[in-house]
């Protein structure tokens, strides 16, 4: 491990590895499967932080009156203005994933907080169980939600 | 006076970012229980409907328990996306507006949220 207190500054005469690095260069090494968990934790967060109004109008619509809900229920069917009723349902789907995903690699994160599980091999694993659980329940969910059963 | 900042910066004993890492975690888990306090009502909650739905929210504990929550989301995302920004927007003035901007946004989706669940 480099000694913190030797590092120089990117002017100093002496480098720190990495510190020519690009994004580039970063782009050879492959991404093992708990980085692929990793991001998609980023990517899925900040879906659901985009769609906050979509997900509110839901709620809106879903509880405040037995119209309102009439109005919720068509809004997938019949679409909402010029968005037609599947493409609610195909960005409902991509929020049903953003949920689980983010659910089920925030409890991952959680379990090996709190067990200090950081082994190679739990992480790979971990990360495995992570895609095969959100991943099946999205398909569940998202059968329901265009009618399949 | 010792030099405390760039590389020589001492990185423990102050707590930093201690209190964001912690909150993001016991929100996460005030999220998780509260989906799961749903799930059930919904799966025996009867027949799937208007009447059904807005029943939960209707009683009083899951109105406190659903604003905790709207409450934990806000600021879960806040932490969450203060974290995106940071990692990817170097220019100061444009990370400034858009953490301005990500607090608009949470507190004016959590007030429409509020607004719904006590006026039914």
């Amino acid at each position: 491990m480099a000694d913190q207190s030797q590092a120089r500054s990117p002017s100093g005469s002496k480098p720190r590895p990495g510190e020519n690095m690009r994004l580039i260069d970063a782009m050879q090494y492959k991404l093992p499967l708990a980085g692929v968990v990793s991001i998609l934790h980023r990517v899925s967060g900040m879906l659901m932080f985009f769609l906050l109004p979509f997900i509110v109008w839901m709620f809106d619509a879903s509880v405040t009156s037995e119209v309102s809900y009439d109005g919720f229920t068509s809004a997938f069917v019949a679409g909402i203005g010029f968005v037609p009723g599947f493409l609610i349902k195909l960005v409902a789907l991509a929020l049903i994933w953003a949920y689980l995903h983010h659910a089920v690699a925030g409890l991952r994160h959680l379990w090996m907080d709190a067990t200090h599980a950081v082994t190679k091999e739990f992480g790979h694993s971990s990360a495995v169980a992570t895609f095969v659980i959100s991943i099946l329940l999205t398909v569940v969910l998202g059968a329901k939600l265009f009618g399949l059963f | 006076m010792a030099v405390n900042y760039g590389s020589k910066r001492i990185v423990v004993g102050a707590h930093y970012g201690l209190r964001d890492w912690l909150s993001q975690r016991i929100t996460a888990v005030v999220m998780a229980l509260f989906t799961l306090a749903l799930l059930l009502q919904f799966i025996f909650g009867g027949p799937v409907g208007y009447d059904s739905w807005a029943g939960i929210f209707s009683r009083q504990w899951m109105k406190v328990l659903t604003f905790i929550v709207i409450v934990s989301l806000a600021w879960h995302a806040w932490v969450g996306m203060r974290d995106v920004w940071m990692d990817y927007l170097k220019p100061v003035g444009l990370r400034l507006l858009a953490q301005v901007a990500t607090i608009a946004w949470l507190v004016g989706c959590a007030g429409w949220a509020v607004q719904v669940l006590w006026r039914l």
